[in-house]
């Protein structure tokens, strides 16, 4: 008996242990990791004398299961499209008061319009930053500019690509070879992805997602499957790298700034999406983490000519019309794509 | 004067209670219920899905080969180690030890950069006119991976059971007329089993749970039973099936612990660690 009490103790304790002791911030924001210049936080804090929390999650995935247990209230957190999307169904968002995010004319219109895929009204979010997904060439290992994805299933290069090693990205590839959308939820379709996969097996070196940077810097492989944000940093290190997004689309992503119905601190998390808005602000943070702004003011900030007008990290319209955002696909939809890829990776 | 001693032990009590008894009951909580919370022993059975058991057999075979590979290699130098002076000995033996003062996943990838198709072996052998040898993102390179890390949990338990075989016991042998092969198989061999089991054990269980190796040298082309069970946890979501294969793995791991215990009972090629 003696002995069970002990144990008992020792279950409170432990608990007691691991539940934290709270201190009361101004407001709570949750991102993505890396992905603001820690500069801007200390700038935000100064100008409005609110006192910041800012936590990292890694994945979309973490970030949601988070907020949906209602354990922790955050006030303002960037998650990305499909999930923006899947938060909105299951209620956990609230609309944002524009009236007080008056700068939200410097993100541009085709940002917004993009962003109806998920949020239809532009009620809920604000978009941070945005990219592509394309193939990463090394253009003295190919016989001529790739401008397809049969690139990546071609005989020619075997051995010689890496591909992504991530379910959605895999399969919207397959998919939208095929000529479907990456979105699809129809089994015949995603039968045939999943098989022109299991046959791309034998011909990828590996299955990679922050590797290839470095790889095709160093000349291991012809092709590498990559978002559009690294592939400036890419080039700058191997001149012989080329970014393109097939003619047959590909994904176009947005992270974007929302706030959680359960947020405490409503009108600071608007303070906050306000402030990241701005021109300087925008700026700062593109500079920090290269991906694309869609805040048009901050764009023509940019003084590199060359990477304000560059095609790879700001696509002309053509390209951005070949390309779809992901959505949101329900747990069954989810189910179907996590078989598809086992399937793939077990082969 | 006991009552005291056992205070003592009271914060690694606690530490294993918090660290190790706990998640090990939560992962049998999750193997047996299904997302609602009811019992089910449907993530147990998945084992026999045939992908993760194709896993499970592909585990237990690049597992397998890298321990008899181990015990090849460990097992003579284990015996140099014995025969030579003290001093050198514990010279080679700080040297095996060395390189396991960085981290392991460290390691692992500079295993990647020595051996990509451009990396420094290819180079060096480029610079020789020797053919390149191309075996990364292969099997191969995840059996050189385990072999590579877990060699040193091999060498020392050996050696420490046959450092501690009596020099008499040989010197008889020989007087009694067996020669060196007899010696070896009659005397030296049987007196260290308990440190080839415990090197055996070592090996074969980090090898047949790793996925850190085979996602870093096999360049995620080759799925073992680890690499599975990660997948279930970080991408799908599923810590119920995650858990349930987990509960089928730890049985491997109870059996080989069942073989330590059987035959080192004095865990004496254990107490290196």
């Amino acid at each position: 008996m003696k002995r069970f009490t002990a144990l008992l103790l020792l279950c409170a304790m432990t608990v007691g242990m691991l539940s934290g002791c709270g201190q009361k911030y101004d407001l709570y924001v949750f991102n993505a990791g890396e992905y603001i210049d820690p500069e801007v936080i200390t700038q935000f804090e100064e100008e409005t004398g609110l006192r910041v929390l800012y936590d990292e999650f890694e994945a979309n995935e973490d970030m949601y299961a988070k907020i949906r247990s209602g354990a922790v209230s955050y006030d303002v957190v960037c998650p990305s499209d499909y999930m923006i999307e899947h938060m909105i169904q299951e209620d956990l968002l609230q609309e944002i008061d524009f009236n007080n995010v008056p700068n939200i004319k410097n993100i541009g219109e085709s940002y917004l319009k993009q962003s109806e895929s998920f949020d239809p009204g532009n009620k809920y979010s604000v978009p941070y930053s945005w990219g592509t997904v394309g193939i990463l060439y090394n253009k003295t290992m190919v016989d001529a500019p790739i401008t397809s994805w049969s690139a990546i299933f071609d005989e020619k290069y075997k051995g010689s690509i890496l591909m992504i090693n991530s379910i959605r990205d895999a399969l919207g590839i397959a998919l939208k070879y095929q000529g479907h959308s990456l979105n699809s939820l129809n089994p015949e379709e995603l039968k045939q992805a999943t098989e022109l996969l299991k046959q791309q097996k034998s011909l990828v070196q590996g299955y990679f997602t922050d590797q290839v940077r470095d790889k095709m810097i160093g000349g291991e492989a012809a092709l590498g499957i990559i978002y559009s944000g690294e592939a400036l940093y890419t080039q700058d290190q191997n001149p012989d790298l080329v970014y393109v997004v097939p003619d047959e689309g590909s994904n176009i992503w947005i992270d974007a700034w929302v706030i959680p119905k359960n947020a405490e601190n409503k009108e600071n998390s608007e303070k906050w999406i306000n402030f990241l808005c701005r021109p300087d602000i925008a700026l700062k943070n593109f500079e920090y983490i290269t991906y694309a702004t869609p805040n048009v003011a901050a764009q023509e900030l940019i003084e590199d000519e060359d990477i304000r007008d560059s095609e790879v990290l700001f696509p002309g319209k053509d390209i951005m019309d070949r390309c779809e955002t992901f959505k949101y696909l329900g747990k069954e939809g989810d189910k179907l794509y996590q078989k598809c890829w086992t399937e793939v990776k077990a082969k | 004067m006991n009552n005291k001693k056992r205070y003592l032990a009271f914060p690694y009590i606690l530490w294993s209670a918090a660290f190790i008894i706990i998640p090990l009951l939560i992962v049998l909580y999750y193997g047996i219920t299904d997302v609602d919370g009811a019992f089910t022993l449907d993530n147990i059975k998945l084992m026999f899905d045939p992908i993760n058991l194709k896993a499970l057999v592909y585990s237990l075979i690049l597992s397998g080969i890298s321990t008899i590979i181990c015990l090849a290699l460990a097992y003579p130098l284990a015996m140099i180690l014995r025969n030579a002076q003290l001093k050198s000995s514990s010279f080679i033996i700080f040297i095996f030890i060395l390189p396991m003062w960085m981290n392991f996943l460290l390691r692992t990838i500079s295993w990647q950069t020595l051996l990509e198709n451009n990396g420094v072996i290819n180079t060096i052998l480029t610079t020789m006119h020797l053919p390149k040898i191309h075996i990364i993102n292969t099997p191969y390179a995840i059996i050189l991976g385990m072999v590579y890390n877990f060699l040193p949990f091999m060498v020392l338990p050996i050696y420490n059971t046959l450092e501690k075989i009596d020099n008499n016991v040989i010197n008889a042998a020989r007087d009694l007329g067996a020669n060196g092969y007899q010696t070896f198989t009659k005397i030296i061999f049987p007196l260290s089993m308990p440190g080839v089991i415990s090197g055996i054990t070592m090996v074969f269980v980090p090898s047949l749970t790793t996925f850190v190796i085979s996602d870093l040298l096999g360049g995620g082309k080759v799925q073992l039973i680890g690499n599975v069970i990660e997948q279930e946890f970080k991408f799908k979501y599923d810590w119920n099936t995650g858990s349930g294969l987990s509960i089928v793995l730890m049985v491997f791991i109870i059996i080989s612990m069942a073989f330590i215990a059987k035959y080192d009972k004095d865990m004496e090629g254990t107490n290196v660690w």
